[in-house]
């Protein structure tokens, strides 16, 4: 394996467009380190983006945010304002892993691992993140749900990497929630997960997205469970009939974390729950 | 005090919570465990494992492997030992298969290089054919007409006829006649339980380091609970003398039972033989997990008729466990635990050892107790719920006591299951309100304990101070616990004694630290051997006072004269008897070998309440309390840390742990991310209550405490969950998908 | 083989590593610093719990090559010469471990809590630590002992 540490990104698809065999990119590593000490992908060509300026910083963009591609989870955390705007987007990648995964963790290895279960992603999706991607083509930029394609694939192209996060706008009477059902309270893969983003104009829904992960080979966006609240008070009616187009949107499968029956039935729940939360974060915000 | 005395209080040293002996070591990175020991010069291993059920090994091609630059040499099962018979072949199948690979992970080649990288690399280019064969790895289709043959010809004589050749072994005990009894009660219920297989989790990996020439002359470090039986088994397998290979045990990142079987130390041994280097094999996590000893699982019958004032008329239970590929699951000890805290007049139990295309079971923790009062107390549960009866009266109406016929032969000796009970009973948990959405479960529990072979010596130095060596592997503290008997038997501090334990080449046999034994076993030698070392000196000082031997008494940590010659002397403290005895007689060294056997019972009673969230299926536990008998907690500290140990380890088995087996027969879940054990946030405060009924059998009244604790926290967290769900879990783990379909079946049909 | 240039425990040290190599293999095969321990090699256990720039992260997630230039410290960094860490004695006097093996982790685990939350809930610390999983002792001694060490460092600064 070749291990580099490019100063730029230009540099970096350099390296990964002439590379051979397996190449990775390395930010935090809690997704590339596993899958290399549990043989499951040894690259052949390891890319470690750290060295890259200005890759670990979290800046205004407009009155949206940029995050770089190496900041980590715990840095998103401790960070005084982004929570503030966004604490679905930020407490859904605080929920992966450990104090120690924190450390090390980001939200664009997250996206990039292509897992239908990541916790940032359907987060992300809610919250209508794009993504800036670079490559040997050019640049373009990328809306999250466009990224992943199935489970452990995306739609990047060979040599193509992410090279930059941008959270959209707050803006007035809106909020965000994500949450995810796992067996244990902390340390384990997300069931099921379910990110919302809503705003209001007075008491009403008038914007909003919802976004399921672990229920189906990629996190989707279910533009139906949205219309299920859009217009609404979020009254009982609402959230019955939110859960119902939630748990119709699955497509999940029995596995070892959990049966389909129960996935169909817990994306429900949480996307009533999540929906609240969002309401009431909305409500608060001036 | 004469020499056998029994001791029961005025303790000095006994019952105080002194500071463990390694501990600095420990919270300073330095304390050496099984992968922490290098050796000049020493290659690394891996093992190469098959991937299938069951599949028959054609050929193993080592070329390309071999090719790879740093690789020193191979083994497979041609370099171990021929001969092999019973229990000790099916050891070194499991070691290396031989024709046939019988589980996903069952080790068929290994390889030494000269660093792990390599080795790995080597591993994988190893290319082994097979041909596959059909598996099973469920025990109820594992006992099915047309289930796989796992193995001919592994029943034994005990097993009736015309059952499968996968059923290996029968149980069958009890007394009375269960038929009537049930005809005498006043409410019959019946009911099926399954359990998963679990694993004890320890959080170190197996590793050993392993040196072995030519000469057949060896020595071996690694993690395990017992030395000797490293010793004697290696021994075997690699067709040396064992005296010949000397062992030394490392210190020990928990084991649970699961450290008391070889794994990789016979490999290492043989590729160390081969390459004439020291070879260090160190498991990966997800190797733990596949190849070595899980738990059975199990599926049972409990059938318990009840009279309405709640005497139990008749118990019944059928337990099939299977244990993996060999035979072994130790199905009549969840026989016999299962109706054990209960004096009925009317009890059968029958007991089925199936096998299954899985790694062969060992311990963990009181094996097979856990699960029989699962099922029992489930069903006991239930009978108090549709009488209306109090869950801690009615098992003590029933309760086992002195005098009374065991549930499995013998008539029970001092034990302490109603003060647990009562105990349990008084604690504010038992009493205290529950919160909407929760139920509270309890549950009792049983374990034999053990004695075994034991040797304990202790030297005393010069200064009066002592170097104590046991032979049982420090899991949980017994340095401390050795350390502080003998200081009350020798008169002196606690930090005069230096407690080790002692490799294969400086004691007798000593038995692995399993069945709760060594705060009983190592702690009576250690007594028996401190006495020894006091004779001596109470001997010396008589020769100085030219009076007889009998005439000085031991106290304090001085000799006294006593009787007739009281007072005529000023006592010898225990130093300068020491100081002195390269010229009164030589060294002063007491010691002691046994077969121990007055290992006394052990009962526990658990409350605890859970949470569950109807919506999701997910459990809290909230509350827990644990009461047990302890006989005499030499360290209350490590006593109350056994207890909280073995209630954490059952709140996983009950809530999320389990092996998940695809259906090509692979272990779905070899991580700590998917094989869900508990987390920090997960559990409560664990409280815990000891009661102390002496055991006759030890000089002090030590019960062993190490697995009793494990054995009612599956049933008492499924009665509580049963409570708070309203409907009854009978198979664990009681996962979240597992409590949703169950509330769903019950509101469907 | 990179070469690597790093600071372990206040130290300046320097070797040579396969680009594969983890800072946990690196710590423990080259190194001798076996303090730290692989209990999975996942990130799942934190038995390999090392600080990064004062960052915890598990030292088996992180490559040797990664160390280029961070300071490191492991548990073997936590005592003052022969002066243990008061939460050093404090796990002692708890029994706040049984076999052992996870305790260098979580002893750099809770140090790093405690710089960041001298006053942390229970709560607060069962969560911080959910990454370090304990088989022996159920967490309680060890809950206990991090409360108390946090208890006596507030009154004590």
């Amino acid at each position: 394996m070749q291990y580099h540490t490019p100063s730029s990104f230009d540099d970096a698809v350099a390296i990964a467009k002439d590379a051979q065999g397996v190449t990775r990119f390395l930010a935090g590593g809690t997704d590339v380190l596993v899958q290399l000490r549990a043989d499951i992908v040894t690259p052949d060509v390891l890319i470690d983006i750290k060295k890259i300026a200005g890759v670990s910083e979290i800046s205004r963009e407009g009155d949206g945010w940029r995050i770089g591609v190496a900041v980590t989870g715990a840095e998103m955390t401790e960070h005084d304002t982004l929570g503030k705007e966004w604490p679905g987007l930020v407490e859904a990648m605080d929920l992966i892993g450990s104090t120690q995964v924190q450390g090390r963790a980001t939200l664009t290895g997250n996206l990039c691992n292509g897992s239908p279960a990541a916790d940032s992603v359907p987060a992300m999706v809610a919250a209508g993140v794009t993504v800036s991607v670079t490559g040997p083509n050019g640049a373009r930029r990328v809306a999250v749900e466009d990224i992943p394609t199935a489970p452990g694939k995306t739609s990047l192209t060979a040599g193509e990497m992410v090279t930059a996060v941008h959270v959209p706008a707050r803006g007035a009477h809106a909020g965000d929630a994500y949450l995810r059902f796992i067996p244990r309270t902390e340390m384990d893969i997300a069931v099921v997960g379910c990110g919302i983003n809503l705003r209001l104009d007075g008491k009403k829904i008038i914007e909003a997205r919802v976004s399921l992960g672990a229920v189906a080979p990629t996190v989707l966006l279910v533009e139906d469970a949205a219309k299920a609240i859009i217009g609404t008070e979020l009254d009982d009616a609402a959230l019955d009939a939110l859960a119902a187009a939630a748990s119709v949107a699955c497509k999940p499968i029995n596995d070892k974390r959990g049966t389909i029956e129960f996935r169909t039935h817990v994306a429900g729940v949480l996307a009533k729950r999540a929906a609240k939360i969002a309401y009431q974060r909305a409500e608060a915000a001036s | 005090m004469a020499f056998d005395d029994v001791k029961t209080d005025n303790f000095k040293v006994v019952g105080q919570r002194v500071k463990r002996p390694d501990g600095i070591d420990k919270v300073t990175g330095k304390a050496k465990f099984g992968a922490d020991v290098v050796a000049p010069g020493m290659l690394f291993a891996a093992i190469i494992r098959s991937p299938h059920a069951h599949a028959r090994i054609v050929k193993i091609d080592t070329t390309k492997a071999a090719a790879l630059k740093g690789v020193k040499g191979f083994v497979t099962r041609a370099d171990f030992a021929t001969g092999l018979k019973g229990g000790n072949l099916d050891i070194l199948e499991n070691v290396m298969a031989g024709e046939k690979a019988l589980y996903d992970g069952h080790a068929v080649a290994a390889v030494a290089a000269t660093s792990a990288l390599i080795a790995r690399d080597a591993a994988k280019l190893v290319e082994v054919e097979y041909e596959i064969l059909p598996h099973v790895t469920d025990v109820d289709k594992a006992m099915l007409a047309d289930a796989p043959v796992i193995r001919e010809g592994a029943a034994d004589k005990s097993v009736p006829e015309g059952m499968h050749p996968n059923v290996v072994r029968y149980h069958e005990s009890g007394h009375g006649d269960v038929e009537a009894g049930f005809a005498a009660a006043d409410l019959v219920v019946e009911d099926s339980f399954l359990t998963e297989a679990t694993h004890q989790g320890y959080i170190e990996p197996h590793a050993c380091l392993a040196q072995l020439g030519k000469d057949n002359k060896g020595e071996l470090w690694c993690c395990t609970q017992g030395h000797w039986n490293v010793q004697k088994l290696c021994a075997e397998m690699l067709g040396m003398e064992t005296s010949q290979l000397r062992v030394t045990a490392s210190e020990i990142g928990g084991g649970f039972g699961g450290k008391t079987a070889v794994f990789i130390e016979p490999v290492a041994l043989a590729l160390a033989r081969k390459t004439n280097r020291p070879v260090k094999l160190v498991m990966s996590r997800s190797e733990v997990f596949r190849a070595t000893g899980p738990t059975s699982s199990t599926s049972m019958d409990v059938k318990i008729g009840m009279t309405k004032d709640g005497i139990i008329t008749a118990g019944e239970g059928t337990f099939r466990l299977q244990g993996g590929a060999f035979p072994g699951a130790p199905m009549e000890f969840t026989a016999m635990c299962a109706f054990a805290p209960y004096n009925l007049e009317n009890v059968k139990q029958v007991g089925y050892d199936v096998l299954a295309n899985r790694p062969k079971q060992a311990a963990y923790r009181a094996p097979g107790s856990p699960m029989a009062a699962f099922a029992v107390e489930s069903v006991i549960d239930e009978l108090c719920k549709k009488l209306d009866l109090d869950p801690i009266e009615v098992r003590l109406k029933n309760a086992s006591k002195q005098g009374t016929k065991a549930s499995f032969g013998p008539t029970w000796d001092r034990i302490g299951l109603v003060e647990t009970l009562e105990a349990a009973q008084t604690h504010p948990h038992y009493s205290a309100p529950l919160k909407e959405g929760q139920g509270r479960g309890v549950s009792c529990g049983f374990w034999f304990n053990h004695g075994g072979e034991t040797s304990v010596t202790l030297a005393l130095s010069e200064d009066g101070t002592a170097q104590l060596s046991v032979g049982t592997p420090d899991i949980g503290g017994s340095r401390a616990s050795m350390a502080q008997m003998a200081a009350e038997e020798l008169g002196i501090p606690y930090d005069s004694v230096r407690a080790t334990v002692a490799d294969t080449a400086t004691l007798g046999y000593n038995e692995v630290s399993h069945g709760s034994r060594v705060t009983y076993a190592s702690g009576l030698a250690t007594i028996k051997a401190a006495r020894a070392a006091v004779k001596i000196l109470c001997a010396r000082a008589a020769a100085k006072w030219g009076i007889d031997e009998d005439a000085v008494v031991w106290e304090d940590g001085c000799a006294k004269p006593s009787g007739p010659n009281a007072g005529d002397f000023d006592p010898l403290p225990i130093e300068k008897l020491t100081r002195s005895m390269g010229r009164t007689g030589g060294p002063i060294v007491g010691h002691f070998e046994a077969t121990p056997e007055g290992a006394g019972v052990s009962f526990a009673t658990h409350i605890v309440d859970a949470e569950v969230d109807k919506e999701t299926g997910q459990t809290k536990i909230v509350r827990y309390t644990v009461v047990q008998d302890a006989g005499k907690a030499i360290n209350p500290t490590y006593v109350e840390g056994q207890f909280q140990g073995g209630a954490a380890q059952g709140i996983g088995w009950a809530l999320n742990e389990e092996y998940i087996y695809g259906e090509d027969g692979r272990l779905q879940n070899a991580v700590f991310l998917d094989y869900r054990i508990p987390v920090a946030s997960d559990l409560p405060m664990i409280d815990t209550v000891i009661v102390e009924v002496p055991n006759p059998g030890h000089p002090y009244g030590v019960r062993g405490v190490g697995e009793t604790s494990i054995c009612p926290p599956l049933a008492a967290i499924a009665n509580a969950v049963s409570s708070a769900a309203g409907v009854r879990l009978k198979q664990l783990p009681m996962s979240p998908p597992r409590i949703l379909a169950a509330l769903d079946k019950q509101a469907n049909g | 083989m990179i070469h690597v240039s790093t600071k372990i425990n206040g130290d300046d040290v320097e070797f040579l590593c396969d680009p594969r190599e983890t800072l946990l293999d690196t710590l423990r095969d080259k190194l001798g610093l076996t303090g730290s321990k692989e209990g999975c090699g996942t990130g799942d256990c934190g038995a390999c719990s090392v600080t990064m720039d004062g960052r915890l992260v598990c030292s088996c997630l992180v490559l040797g090559a990664e160390a280029e230039g961070k300071e490191i410290e492991t548990v073997e960094g936590i005592a003052d010469g022969e002066n243990l860490h008061l939460l050093q004695e404090k796990f002692i006097e708890h029994a706040a471990l049984q076999c052992g093996v996870c305790t260098p982790g979580i002893l750099v685990a809770t140090k790093s809590l405690l710089e960041k939350h001298p006053d942390p809930t229970e709560t607060q610390v069962r969560y911080w630590l959910a990454g370090n999983l304990c088989r022996c002792t159920g967490y309680d001694k060890i809950i206990r002992a991090v409360m108390e060490t946090a208890a006596d460092l507030r009154e004590a600064s």
